[in-house]
């Protein structure tokens, strides 16, 4: 397993957890998608495993490292890299500008060349490359994000509701560019509260309910369970958000 | 038309102040009254390095010599170096409790402290980096000009393009441009934050540093310059948009004229209510200044 983590702890204040002990795994190259209730700690999990909410106890390990301790800042530089769900960019730089903050990561002579890789990915965000970031749409804004993420190599990719206040085209357009991500052999970490387009796209699937794992199982089968349909995602059968 | 280059000069000093206070601001995200008390700490610095070298040969037509020139490199680093001891001992602390209300009133304590230890080392008495006496040389249209005066205005010219090129093309400056506008984000693209308000401190106390040399070289050393000239620079700082050099020195100099302009026309008493007059009205019909801008 690339990414594991052991019975986490986590919350912004001491002896108040939003996250009671959740564990997940994530395999090379795999889409890993993590659902549940409004309030299950979805996003809390995702971003202690970042290192963003304080860590009580638990263990968080990437390719058998404990990373648990790691600042927020080392994340990226370690290979995980996270994209949250909203104000995941600088409104006030250029497009180009985004991208060259993650820059001191990398060595100064293929910085150009990354962000050239980039543009050449993402060619609706080259157009745009010298505009302030904050005039960008919702799907650019959240495309300039994955690209910033994956400019410096990351082994495990991250991201909190890519889907959130993004119309169902553009929905789209993000689920297939997440696909195409992990073709390159990329792991991804998904949070959503879209089931049905994040259990399409990926392999396994977490069901987190206050704040602990309550089931896990591959993607596929796991939109096929009444009973997780009906405890968990909204109503019996298929009815989930979407 | 003289007034206009007094005015030019004084603003200056005041544009390279602002520059602190806009970074500190913006980066910290707190208003650091201790900032004008960096300048005066800075001139002293400058003129102890100066005692230390010894020698006074002025260079060419300026009352100055090479010793001022190192002087002025050394306490640069000095200041800097008071600026962060005070952010590890006081600031930092305080940040990590996350009011910064309590940070602008522990700037207010430390101003005060650095100021009466000014006093308490070198006595409340003015003190200068020389006692010649220049001659001003004429430029046209009735001005007159030290050789000193277009010195320091080439060092504020230089100091502030530096900055500004710092802030907008290198990694550093993008990395404390993105801090100022998303701290946590900041965090998650691997920015080090350590490392950016560390040099946030080290460029506002330099400029400062520079800044109150100036002052000590065009008119005289005190314990309380850096106090008399605090809201000025704090309007320029608002005047000329939270975050951006170019406004803060552009709007030093505005607020610089318009002290001139005051003294020339209305009477020297109401020179201190220019600065005044001009913060509440930026406050009140663009509070983001000049150069600031919002989020779309």
């Amino acid at each position: 397993m690339i990414l594991e983590v052991k019975d986490l702890v986590a919350g912004y204040e001491p002896g108040l957890p939003i996250v009671k002990g959740a564990s997940m795994q994530a395999g090379a190259g795999e889409i890993v998608v993590i659902l549940g209730p409004n309030g299950a700690g979805k996003s809390s999990f995702i971003k202690a495993i970042a290192g963003l909410v304080p860590v009580t106890s638990g263990q968080v390990l990437l390719d058998g490292q404990d990373i648990t301790a790691t600042p927020a800042h080392q994340m990226i530089r370690r290979g995980l890299a996270f994209v949250p769900q909203t104000e995941n960019i600088f409104p006030l730089m250029t497009v180009q500008e985004n991208l060259a903050v993650c820059g001191g990561i990398l060595d100064r002579h293929e910085v150009a060349g990354r962000i050239d890789e980039m543009f050449a990915t993402f060619p609706d965000l080259a157009r745009q490359r010298a505009l302030m970031a904050g005039s960008l749409s919702g799907g650019q804004r959240q495309m300039l994000a994955v690209a910033r993420a994956l400019l410096v190599r990351p082994r495990v990719l991250m991201l909190d509701e890519p889907s959130a206040g993004l119309s169902p085209k553009l929905v789209g357009q993000v689920f297939e560019g997440l696909q195409a991500i992990r073709e390159r052999g990329l792991t991804i970490v998904l949070v959503e509260q879209n089931a049905r387009a994040a259990l399409a796209i990926g392999d396994r699937a977490y069901v987190l309910v206050e704040g602990r794992e309550a089931h896990e199982g591959p993607a596929r089968t796991l939109w096929d369970n009444p009973l997780i349909a009906e405890l968990y995602l909204g109503s019996k059968g298929h009815a989930v958000s979407a | 038309m003289q007034f206009l280059l007094d005015g030019l000069i004084a603003g200056a000093s005041v544009g390279l102040g602002a520059i602190g206070v806009t970074l500190t601001y913006s980066v910290l995200r707190f208003s650091n009254f201790a900032h004008g008390d960096f300048m005066a700490w800075g001139a002293y610095a400058a003129l102890v390095v100066v005692g230390f070298i010894g020698g006074s040969t002025p260079l060419g037509p300026f009352s100055f010599g090479l010793p001022l020139i190192l002087a002025l490199m050394v306490a640069m680093g000095l200041t800097s170096g008071m600026a962060l001891a005070l952010d590890w001992a006081l600031f930092a602390r305080l940040r990590a409790r996350g009011q910064a209300i309590i940070v602008v009133m522990a700037s207010f304590g430390a101003s005060m402290a650095l100021r009466s230890l000014l006093e308490f080392i070198f006595t409340s008495r003015p003190t200068y980096f020389s006692r010649s006496i220049q001659m001003a040389m004429p430029v046209g249209f009735g001005v007159k000009i030290t050789a000193d005066q277009v010195a320091m205005l080439v060092l504020t010219l230089c100091l502030v393009v530096g900055v500004h090129l710092m802030m907008t093309r290198t990694q550093r400056g993008r990395e404390m441009r993105a801090y100022a506008q998303n701290p946590a984000l900041a965090r998650v693209v691997g920015i080090d934050v350590d490392r950016v308000v560390r040099s946030t401190w080290v460029i506002g106390a330099s400029l400062a540093c520079a800044s109150g040399v100036m002052v000590g070289v065009l008119v005289q050393i005190r314990p309380l310059m850096g106090l008399s000239l605090l809201l000025p620079i704090f309007a320029a700082a608002i005047l000329g948009g939270i975050g951006s050099v170019p406004g803060a020195v552009l709007a030093g100099v505005i607020i610089g004229l318009s002290e001139a302009a005051a003294v020339q026309f209305i009477g020297a008493e109401w020179r201190a209510a220019v600065a005044f007059v001009i913060l509440m009205g930026v406050l009140l019909i663009r509070p983001t200044g000049l150069f600031g801008v919002t989020e779309r």
